[in-house]
Parts: structure tokens; C-alpha cells; sequence
């Protein structure tokens, strides 16, 4: 994986400037709507279109006015606790099945492990009407319980990743502490686990991120509550109607813009955290297929 | 793939079958206690696949052959008048007709695009980690918040991207309020959020051997040369996959349409911004016509299936496999 291609040699100046250019004008494009965002959440209401990204009059009481209209610290507290159980539990429920279809071999292994594979593959949209009814009959709807309770069984792309990682140990260790007598549970427990802790935390971000972006069960299973049991993004999707001119609203997108930006710090900051984590993950993605 | 020791008898595995002298042979291929213990470590999976997976999908066909109510728990079978009631309803004509329309516009901007940032990326030596860095950022935003932005920046009165479009002597469209232009603000708001597809691309790019362009250069193929005849054949496997996920998500676009037309329930949406995926959720959880929207689900089930497979069959000519060659 030599990253240093002979591109360096025969590539032009102008076209290592243009080049430079482009990638400057692009990054440019990409942080323009954040920088709008950061700015226009300290305008005053009627300055919020005027699109300069230096307010012209600096009004940070926004940040300290939206506490008293929205309860944005309940909704963060509920995606935290949200996404701290559904990341936590699919990575272990996920890390001890892939251990199952990594070090085991049993009839219908590959067969099953096939299954995984092709679940990655089925549209969420033809499962969400059953599991709807599932979680209603257990009573269930209106809790967070749903959002995170079908990662107490595994996820199948997390699955398929550690999997690939417990592949990845040499088998002779496994086998080494075999003759020692270590229990086919402790195998997993005190020798893959240590050892993945790399995989372990790409499956833990992954899944942060995805639950705390997740709007569609929020709006399926707790919509029909009080806005104080509201995730994250069902919040600020109420909030977007709460301001909006057509519902009432005195449209102060100003306030709008803070709560879009609090609820994505707490992203940027785990992103700054586990970047590589993230780009891992993402490129194992690409080598599934 | 090297390190898959586990006992190589295994590759073949039978478990619904064979004759009696076959299964006798099995076992003794397979340790009995080691089969035990696999079986044990993989029971979450197949419970949550036995549940919410495989008993789900059975449960929601029964359902599009009924009346479910939810307020008894009650079905009553009405045969195929779901799925009749499907083709009599325009809207789900319109909101297919809409979503496939979405399809094969996003889909292959989102990969020329992808794969124009990672080749820029690619090349940079220095500083990609910055760029990459930056690229990658919209995709950590959530989607509420990016749509919150964009339902700003897109507003064709006072939005930013109609002032900058003004100052340089075009009058922008109403992004949001034109049917015409519906799709393309929601393709604009995924572009921003394309570095997923991105890093696929780049890792792909990554892996090309760089002696193929050296080889290349030597016989005197200039960069397009190389380009069309190195470098897309050898990432041909990463674009497919990117293709078919591509395809499989913008079919069952929800988040971004929900969030720009439908979250307020006041205002009245184009319809052009009806996408199939909202409609399945209004059946669902707005109507309550549970039934109906069982038998959407599975309409969309059959489509993606069905395009999902022809875009491989499609892919099994073109994509090159490294892994063929081993």
C-alpha cells in the first residue's frame, strides 16, 4: 500500500496548483453552511437572511434565550442514554456472534453466516410496519425501548466486520490457551475481546452516530408523546415547525440554528475523537461488496 | 481470508440435509461440543433474525392480505384487496413514479462526484488528512440539522444560494416550492453529505498497484488513457457496491423529504416531494392503514430486489475481481 505514487513525479506544477485550487474551493463549499449556521445562530431574528456570515449585530443571548423555548438538554440526555445502550449493546451482541461464525465451525455455518450477509441487503422500510406491531403488542411503543432493543441481537454489518477482524488472530493463540484449559467463553471474553478493542470501537461509534441521527423510529415510536421524552432529531424537527411561519410561528430560525448546532457538537466531537475510526469503518464498507 | 483456519470441512456445509450415511460422516467432521458452543454464540443473531428479520417479513405479508385494525389487534383476511387498492391509489403510482425519478438522478451524481473528490483526494499527498477531515464533517452532521441549513440556504426568496446565483446574473429557482426543483434540492443536500461514498472510493484507489500506471506511463498512455483503462477497471468492484447501496438508500428516501416538506403538517407539500417512503410511513402511522402499507413494503421489497439483481447481473460483466485472479 505504498501511498506515494509515481503521480508526484510526472505531475505538472499547474497541475498541482489547480488541483490545490479545487481542493481549496471545494472545502470552501463543504464548511460554507456550517459557518452560515454559526453565524446566523447569533443574529437577531430579522438579520438571520441577510446571509453575511459576520453577524452584523452579535446577539449570543440566543444561546441563553433557547434554553427557556425548547428542552434541548432533555433531548440530548435521551438520544445520549439512547445511543450509549444501542451502541453498547450491538457491539457486544454483535462481537459474540461473530465470534460464533469466526473461530466455530458447525453445520450451516456458512449457510447462516450467508443469511447475515444478505439481511444487510433488505430494505429497512419492509420490516418497519411488523416491528411496529411486535413492539406494540409487547406494550413497548411510546418508550425509547424500541430504539435500542433490537441491538441486543446483532447487526449484521457489524457482525460481518468483527467477524473479519476475529479472522484476523492468529488461531494458534486461541488453540495455545485451549490447552490451558481457558472455557469457549472465556476464548471470547479474555482473549478476542481484548484483542479487538480497534473493531470494537469503530462498531460503537458507527452505531453512536446512527442512533443519534435516527429520525425515523423517534417519529414512529415516540412522536405521539410529551416533547420532553423526544430524541434529538425529533426535537429539532418539531422545532423547525414550532418557528415556522406557516404554523404560527414568528419564524426565529435564529433559535432554530442553535439547537441544529448544539446537537451536532456533541458529532464533531466524537468525530475529532475517532476519525480514523470512522474513515476505518467506512472503508470497510467498501470491501464487503 | 488466510487466517480462516477454522476446520476446512466446514466450507461445505449441509445442515437441512442428506441421507443418514452422509450426516454420520458430518459428524465426525464436526466436534460436537465446538458445534455446540457456535451454535450458543450465535443464538442472539438468529433470534433477533427469527423475530425481527425473517418472523417480521411473514408477519407483514399476512397483514397486506388483511384488514389489520390496531386498535382490536384484529385482522380480518381481505385477500388481495390491499394490493388491488395499491394500483387503484395514484398516489402510489406518483410517489413510485417520484422516487425512482430521485433514484436515477442522485445515484449517479452522488458517485461521479464521490469519485471526483477522491480522486482530488488521492493525488494530494500532503494535507489530504485536512481535506478528508473537512469533506467528512457534513456526513457527522445530523440530518435534522443539515436539513434545518438547507431549508434556509435553499429558500428561493431570501436563501443564500439564490443570492449567490443573483450575483453572478442567474435567477435561482424556489428550490422548495417548485415541483421541478424538489429533487434536485434534495440531491444538492446529499452531495453535501457524499465523503461515506468518498472514503469507499479512496480506500479502492488506494489499493490500485501503482507498477500498472508506471507500466502504463512507460507504453505511453497519457492520464485519461490510464484513467479509463487502469484505474475504473480496478475500482470497478468499489463502484458497484457503492451503486447498489447508492440505489437501495436513495429508494427509500424518508429523513431528508420528511424533514423539507412533510415534518408540519399545516403547509401543503408538492407533490413531487411525495417520495414512496413517506407515503409508506403515512399509510402506516398517520392513516393507520397498517394493511396497506404491509403490501407497499413489500412492493418496494420486490423492486429493490429486482434492481438490485439486475444491477448485479449488470456488474458481473463489467467489474473486475482482483480475488478471481488468486
Amino acid at each position: 500500500m505504498s501511498t506515494t505514487s509515481i503521480f508526484a513525479r510526472p505531475a505538472t506544477l499547474t497541475g498541482r496548483v489547480v488541483r490545490w485550487i479545487l481542493l481549496i474551493a471545494f472545502s470552501a463549499l463543504f464548511l460554507y453552511p456550517f459557518a452560515w449556521l454559526l453565524a446566523a445562530s447569533l443574529k437577531p431574528r430579522g438579520q438571520v437572511f441577510d446571509n453575511s456570515l459576520i453577524p452584523q449585530t452579535f446577539q449570543p443571548q440566543n444561546y441563553v434565550d433557547v434554553w427557556n423555548q425548547l428542552p434541548i438538554l432533555s433531548w440530548m440526555g435521551n438520544s445520549l442514554l439512547i445511543a450509549i445502550l444501542a451502541a453498547g449493546f450491538v457491539t457486544l451482541s454483535s462481537s459474540v456472534v461473530a465470534f460464533g461464525f469466526a473461530y466455530f465451525s458447525f453445520p450451516g455455518r456458512n449457510i447462516l453466516f450467508g443469511l447475515v450477509l444478505a439481511t444487510m441487503m433488505l430494505p429497512g422500510a419492509v420490516t418497519l410496519v411488523p416491528q411496529y406491531l411486535i413492539w406494540n403488542s409487547l406494550g413497548l411503543v411510546g418508550t425509547n425501548v424500541p430504539l435500542w432493543g433490537m441491538n441486543l441481537f446483532g447487526s449484521a454489518f457489524y457482525i460481518f466486520l468483527q467477524r473479519q477482524f476475529f479472522l484476523g488472530l492468529p488461531r494458534e493463540i486461541f488453540e495455545a490457551a485451549r490447552m490451558d484449559g481457558v472455557g469457549y467463553f472465556g476464548l471470547f471474553w479474555r482473549m478476542a475481546l481484548p484483542l479487538s478493542i480497534p473493531s470494537f470501537i469503530i462498531v460503537f461509534v458507527f452505531e453512536f452516530q446512527a442512533s443519534w441521527n435516527n429520525l425515523q423510529a423517534a417519529l414512529v415510536y415516540l412522536n405521539a408523546g410529551s416533547a420532553d421524552q423526544f430524541t434529538v432529531p425529533l426535537g429539532i424537527a418539531s422545532t423547525m415547525t414550532k418557528f415556522s411561519p406557516t404554523n404560527g410561528g414568528h419564524g426565529d430560525y435564529q433559535f432554530v440554528m442553535v439547537a441544529a448546532l448544539l446537537v451536532t457538537i456533541p458529532m464533531l466531537i466524537l468525530f475529532a475523537f475517532a476519525q480514523r475510526y470512522f474513515i476505518e469503518g467506512v472503508a470497510t464498507q467498501g470491501r464487503k461488496g | 481470508m488466510a487466517a480462516d483456519t477454522a476446520l476446512p470441512a466446514a466450507t461445505d456445509s449441509g445442515a437441512t440435509g442428506g441421507t443418514r450415511a452422509t450426516r454420520t460422516i458430518r459428524r465426525v467432521k464436526y466436534n460436537r461440543r465446538e458445534a455446540i458452543a457456535g451454535y450458543l454464540f450465535i443464538t442472539p443473531w438468529l433470534i433477533g433474525f427469527l423475530v425481527f428479520t425473517l418472523g417480521a417479513m411473514i408477519y407483514s405479508l399476512v397483514i397486506s392480505f388483511s384488514n389489520y385494525q390496531l386498535a382490536t389487534d384484529t385482522a380480518q383476511p381481505v385477500g388481495l384487496a390491499n394490493y388491488q387498492a395499491l394500483i387503484e391509489d395514484p398516489k402510489v403510482a406518483l410517489s413510485l413514479g417520484n422516487t425512482l425519478f430521485y433514484a436515477v438522478l442522485a445515484v449517479p451524481l452522488e458517485i461521479i462526484f464521490a469519485l471526483f473528490l477522491a480522486l482530488l483526494l488521492n493525488r494530494v499527498g500532503r494535507g489530504a488528512g485536512f481535506f478528508r477531515t473537512v469533506f467528512y464533517l457534513p456526513r457527522m452532521t445530523p440530518t435534522v440539522a443539515t436539513a434545518s441549513v438547507f431549508l434556509l440556504l435553499l429558500n428561493g426568496n431570501q436563501g443564500a444560494i439564490n443570492k449567490a446565483l443573483a450575483a453572478i446574473g442567474i435567477q435561482g429557482p424556489q428550490w422548495l416550492q417548485d415541483p421541478a426543483w424538489v429533487k434536485p434540492s434534495i440531491v444538492l443536500m446529499t452531495l453535501w453529505g457524499v465523503s461515506g461514498t468518498m472514503i469507499i472510493l479512496l480506500a479502492a484507489l488506494k489499493n490500485v498497484p501503482t507498477d500498472l500506471y508506471e507500466v502504463a506511463s512507460i507504453d505511453g498512455a497519457g492520464p485519461i488513457r490510464r484513467f479509463f483503462s487502469i484505474t475504473l477497471p480496478m475500482i470497478s468492484g468499489a463502484l458497484f457496491f457503492n451503486v447498489i447501496v447508492l440505489t437501495i438508500a436513495a429508494l427509500q428516501v424518508f429523513d431528508q423529504a420528511y424533514l423539507l416538506f412533510y415534518r408540519d403538517q399545516v403547509q401543503a407539500a408538492p407533490e413531487a416531494s411525495l417520495f414512496y417512503g413517506v407515503y409508506l410511513f403515512q399509510q402506516a402511522f398517520r392513516q393507520f392503514n397498517f394493511g396497506f402499507a404491509a403490501a407497499m413494503a413489500w412492493l418496494l421489497f420486490i423492486i429493490i430486489m429486482l434492481i438490485s439483481l439486475i444491477q448485479v447481473k449488470i456488474s458481473n460483466r463489467f467489474v473486475y475481481y482482483e480475488g478471481e485472479r488468486n
